[in-house]
């Protein structure tokens, strides 16, 4: 048994050790430990360095807040977990674990100078050292600190553990398993609503596991306590444990983390590490609790010194005795209760120091009988020992004067700063609160959610008051769901009733700001940091916090947020609610990446949309590429083939003869209806009216704002039906926009969309042999150019399949685009394929496609358009219907602004040397003016075109359209390149190939 | 026909539950005012279906007949059996605006099955799966993880599931792996 394990005390099993390393050094634990306990039944109080001034550090809580005991855990390759609290993780048999920010030994760390240079490393201590030079910044200041910062070491390898989530819904989702927490929900299940009951401990009972001394309903609590969850459990109630609620977002949904795996020995096969809940409850009681502070004063952070609600938790629940000989400094009466259960467990307590005058009649009476020194009125000015506390000096106080000091010896300091509701997941849903200037703490005020809070939440205290407000909240949140709950009593006997003050830093004997006195832990803030803040011009608390980092990172001030607001409103010589609160963000508690990533990583990271005639593509070697969320064929390379031969390949197989292309991904929109002509009248720029069945027409879609937002071919099937296709990342933007536009602006109109991009599989054959090989598949129509010119578009039977036929082009070449089921997609692809050997036909992908439509001057939505550019400035003003009364966009195609002389507008780019333009570049009128250079403009496509052996771009320059045979200068790292304006239809201007 | 090609081929699994990609079955989408009596009864003569309530769907054998929104339905039957069923319709409604579209080929419909059927979607979609608010009869359309996608029971252990053809993969990838045994809830 170890040395500060007292038998018969906690809850841990006595039967069951469990061996752990820390450091490297073994010890024994007993099951049911966490890290942080069973280090202390050892006696091992150091636990870690500090953040910045690499201070040793000890276990200061007992639960998920804890600052200090920061360790790292690990099992086996890829397995390792910076920042665990010690103090939450559960012991585990093999379970290795280190300590963190120390070089080379946790009790010798080279860092400690930090400490010494103390006056240097005050707050906006980077802001002000590292601003000079400038330039030393990326390179020199910023590397420095990110190695010289930060607590645990990322992990480096990948995480070979698994992730899981999980949606639930519930009537009810009581967040916290203490005394109110098991009240409401016992009341809310017996009204028959189905509740889930979550609490982040290994165990339901919150504090009633650490205070065995009371008696509900003539039970011992913790027979009580049992007695309880087997009614929870009875009532249909799900118990969940070792589960944090993280966030509290809209609607009443909470993210929930279970811990599944890691206080397991052995994981069971194929169990994920933790799942992550997404909860939705008709209605969430809070009953969390509240968070203990510490007092602020000279030495408050040596190891050693605890919380007294801690030490408590320690002797309670887990048999450990934190010290030989303990003292206790504090301002609430809670800590008494934790000195008296010592005392009774044959612990030594020297004195319990109160910075309050007078003290609770009993409390003092109950001091005395246990023959404990008790110090009213007092300070608290320094503590002593290194890597341990030996001692504390008191100071009688006065007024504002601070008496002669005096030393109490103690191997344990334990501390209470008064307790502090914990209103974190109430803050995520940006529920207000108000100041309660009796008990000096905010408490709820006003709710933005279906929400309850109960007991501590609430600022009470004593369990018969948490009980009773249980059993209200869960009344009222079974009301609220209709239903009828019928309330019940519960009698508490030995309660322990308290009350107790926040206050600022304790005063001192000496210098103030020579007093290392701490507000927040994790961040090495002190009292005197906040006050140089305040002096240096902070005058919100949101600045005091962001300046010195108090109340920031993992534990997000649920120690330090109170005492440093009471600092910095004392200083600010305000109220503390007239300087307000900081908000707590979620997670609650620290949270792994994994838990987030759930299900998303691996092949079910991101979603990848694959045609039907995929497989062919993949099979015949295709090098894909994203397209939204699309992969498509990108080009085919055969045997010995880089891209830029396979592409020239594919343009010059397409141009000479016949080309083959998967336009599967091409969004296709059924619009049908009495008013479907009308619809697209309104809807695209082009005039629909006297388009007749059987053709089809390039469609312009605009926004309100006039800039292009999609485009495409659009066929009309008979007067009442329109099949319209927009671009590949536009599918589903098009649909929602009509949609919108149908259903609030024009809900007159009798027309209705659906969506048939999946429904179809499209096979383009572009080439001057293209009728030759598709005739011969082709059945019910001629496909003559007299009887079926360019841009119709007819049902028809392809390949023995149903099919929709258009005659358009994307190429320039004659061309047609099969539309059949998608079942048959593959095989009209393979029919096609089969057909077109005789004239060497070439699949192709989608960089000749870009190579192509290049050639001919055809826009790409997205690369030639940012969603800046007009129909005007693309050189599209042939595609508006100008007699037309109206389209989306009409409007602002007479702002100033679009009418402008000197917009840029899309060109043709030819370079004098031959040379190949980066797209992107930029572009300038005048290579010989200063930097920085005005640009007029910049490469958006940019190609080497086989058909005119040479490169070719398109680009948008300012005023291009009247620049037609001008130079323009494209400034690149190595020179200059000059190149022409051009009309961006560089391939057969006369579009003689398309009619053939 | 053998060049009807499956989106994966026939795909399954079998973890806590069983997760199987269906035969093609015929499906078309529907447009119109379902409030519309003259719209119900030819509904009603096409599928030999009643037609569902909100969130709802009718099902008897091979059929079955689904509310997707106040304007939209659902008609599932044998693929051999859609031509018939649109030719009816159109003839039904004729000169009554509406839409009916065969989106067959559209997507693709996976089955789940066995006692863990729930708890599998459970952790893919924010949906109530719990027996007591998801009953046979009842029919969401909801996300699973990143995709559209819209369910059903279409037995007593057994859960009828489609979504959009090319997301085939993503769907049934991540339907294995919330099957995966280890991975079991069991909080329905």
């Amino acid at each position: 048994m170890s040395r500060y394990r007292i038998p018969g005390k906690g809850r841990v099993d006595p039967s069951a050790p469990v061996t752990f390393t820390f450091d490297g050094r073994r010890y024994q634990g007993l099951r049911g430990d966490t890290v942080a306990s069973a280090l202390l039944a050892n006696g091992v109080h150091l636990m870690g360095r500090s953040f910045k001034y690499h201070r040793p550090r000890g276990a200061v809580t007992a639960g998920s807040e804890e600052p200090n005991a920061l360790i790292g855990t690990s099992r086996g390759p890829g397995r390792f977990e910076p920042n665990t609290r010690a103090t939450v993780q559960e012991l585990r048999a093999g379970l290795v674990t280190e300590s963190q920010n120390k070089w080379p030994s946790l009790a010798f760390d080279i860092g400690a100078v930090n400490d010494r240079a103390y006056m240097l490393f005050s707050a906006g201590f980077y802001y002000k050292t590292f601003m000079w030079p400038r330039s030393f910044w990326d390179k020199v200041y910023e590397p420095f600190i990110r190695a010289a910062a930060g607590l645990g070491k990322s992990p480096t390898e990948p995480d070979p553990d698994t992730y899981a989530s999980r949606n639930l819904h519930t009537d009810v989702l009581v967040v916290g398993g203490g005394a109110a927490g098991i009240s409401a929900a016992l009341v809310a299940a017996r009204s028959g609503a189905r509740v889930v009951l979550v609490d982040e401990n290994p165990e339901m009972g919150g504090s009633l596991l650490s205070d065995p001394s009371i008696r509900i309903d003539g039970q011992g609590s913790w027979a009580w306590l049992a007695d309880q969850l087997s009614q929870l459990r009875a009532a249909g109630v799900k118990l969940m444990t070792r589960t944090t609620a993280i966030g509290y977002y809209h609607q009443n949904m909470l993210g929930l983390v279970e811990r599944v795996t890691d206080h397991l020995d052995q994981p069971p096969q194929g169990a994920p590490r933790e799942r992550m809940w997404h909860v939705r409850a008709q209605q969430v009681i809070l009953a969390q609790g509240a968070l203990e502070k510490p007092l602020v004063f000279d030495g408050n952070d040596r190891p050693g010194v605890m919380l007294a609600g801690a030490a408590q938790t320690y002797l309670n629940r887990y048999g450990v005795k934190v010290g030989d000989c303990a003292a206790v400094v504090t301002s609430h009466d809670s800590a008494y209760y934790a000195a008296f259960d010592l005392v009774d467990a044959g612990g030594r307590v020297a004195a319990i120091v109160d910075t309050r005058p007078t003290v609770r009649a009993d409390l003092v009476e109950a001091t005395r009988k246990r023959g404990i020194e008790l110090l009213t009125g007092h300070t608290a000015t320094a503590t002593y020992g290194r890597l341990r506390v030996k001692g504390v000096r008191v100071n009688p106080v006065s007024g504002s004067r601070v008496g002669a000091g005096r030393k109490i010896a103690c191997d344990a300091l334990l501390i209470s700063g008064g307790w502090t509701p914990s209103l974190h997941l109430f803050s995520h849903t940006k529920g207000s609160l108000r100041w309660d200037a009796e008990s000096r703490t905010f408490l709820p005020d006003h709710k933005t959610e279906a929400c309850q809070i109960a007991g501590a939440g609430r600022g009470l205290w004593g369990y018969g008051p948490a009980l009773e407000d249980g059993v209200k909240a869960g009344m009222a949140a079974a009301n609220a769901l209709g239903r009828n709950a019928t309330p019940t009593g519960a009698r508490v006997e030995g309660d322990r009733p308290g009350t107790g003050t926040s206050q600022k830093e304790l005063p001192t004997d000496r210098s103030a700001g020579k007093a290392k006195a701490f507000v927040d832990f994790q961040n090495d803030v002190t009292a005197k940091d906040i006050r140089l803040a305040v002096r240096e011009g902070m005058r919100s608390i949101e600045h005091v916090k962001r300046y010195t980092t108090n109340g920031m990172a993992t534990d997000q001030g649920k120690m330090s947020n109170i005492n440093g607001l009471m600092i910095a409103a004392d200083a600010l010589g305000k109220e503390p609610p007239q300087v307000g609160l900081t908000t707590f963000r979620p997670p609650y508690t620290p949270t792994s990446f994994g838990a987030f990533a759930g299900y998303h990583k691996g092949a079910t990271f991101e979603l990848t949309r694959k045609t039907p005639i995929d497989p062919w593509a993949e099979a015949h070697g295709a090098v894909f590429e994203p397209v939204s969320l699309w992969r498509r064929a990108w080009y085919f390379p055969k045997a010995g083939e880089d891209m830029h031969a396979a592409v020239a390949r594919e343009c010059r197989a397409t141009r000479a003869s016949v080309g083959m292309f998967d336009a599967s991904t091409l969004g296709k929109i059924e619009v049908a209806g009495p008013d479907a002509v009308e619809f697209m009248n309104r809807m695209y720029t082009n005039p629909w009216t006297k388009l007749a069945p059987g053709r089809c027409r390039y469609g312009l879609l605009l926004g309100e704002d006039g800039f292009i937002r999609d485009d495409g071919v659009i066929g009309r099937l008979s007067q009442d039906l329109f099949h319209v296709t927009t671009t590949t990342g536009g599918a589903a933007r098009v649909l929602n926009m009509m949609e919108d536009y149908l259903q609030t602006e024009w809900p007159d109109l009798d027309v209705w969309l659906t969506s048939t991009t999946e429904q179809w599989a499209t096979v383009a054959v572009n080439g001057p042999n293209a009728r030759k090989v598709l005739a011969p598949l082709v059945e019910g129509l001629d496909m003559s150019d007299a009887a079926f010119p360019h841009m119709s578009v007819a049902e028809c039977r392809v390949a023995g399949l149903p099919a929709r036929l258009f005659r358009i082009s994307f190429t320039g070449e004659l061309g047609f685009e099969i539309n059949v089921p998608a079942r048959h997609g593959l095989a009209l692809w393979k029919a096609i394929h089969e057909a077109g050997q005789a004239y060497d036909i070439c699949p192709y992908g989608t960089e000749t496609m870009h190579v192509l439509r290049a050639e001919k001057g055809y826009i790409i939505i997205g690369q030639d358009t940012d969603g800046t550019v007009t129909p005007q400035d693309a050189g599209l003003d042939w595609a508006i219907g100008k007699a037309k009364k109206d389209f989306v966009g009409k409007r602002s195609l007479s702002r100033p602004d679009i009418v402008a002389p000197n917009r840029k507008q899309l060109v043709g780019l030819l370079t004098e040397d031959g040379s190949k333009l980066e797209e992107g570049a930029q572009i300038v009128l005048d290579p010989n003016q200063k930097l920085p250079m005005t640009m007029a403009g910049h490469v958006t496509s940019s190609y080497d075109s086989t058909a005119l052996g040479r490169p070719i771009a398109m680009a948008l320059i300012q005023g291009g359209l009247s620049r037609m045979g001008e130079t323009v200068h494209i400034p690149m790292p190595n020179g200059t390149i000059r190149a022409k304006v051009t009309s961006t239809n560089f391939y057969d201007p006369e579009g003689e190939r398309l009619k053939a | 026909m053998s060049d009807v090609a499956q989106a994966l081929g026939g795909a399954s699994f079998t973890g806590f539950a069983r997760v199987e990609e269906l035969a093609p079955q015929g499906m078309i989408s529907f447009r119109g005012d379902l409030s519309d009596p003259v719209v119900q009864e030819a509904l009603r003569a096409a599928t030999g279906l009643e037609m569902p309530a909100q969130r709802g769907i009718v099902q008897a054998e091979e059929r079955a007949l689904g509310w997707m929104s106040p304007d939209e339905a659902i008609l599932l039957m044998p693929h051999a059996a859609l031509g018939g069923v649109l030719v009816e319709l159109r003839a039904a409604l004729a000169g009554q605006h509406h839409l009916a579209v065969d989106v067959s080929d559209a997507r693709v419909t996976f089955r789940l099955s066995g006692p863990g059927a729930r708890e599998v979607l459970a952790k893919l979609a924010p949906v109530d799966l719990s027996p007591a608010a998801f009953a046979e009869g009842e029919l969401r359309r909801t996300r699973v993880a990143q995709v559209a996608a819209a369910f059903w029971l279409s037995g007593a252990e057994e859960i009828a599931l489609i979504c959009f053809r090319s997301v085939a993969r993503y769907v049934f990838d991540l339907l294995a792996v919330s099957a995966a045994e280890g991975g079991e809830v069991r909080a329905f």
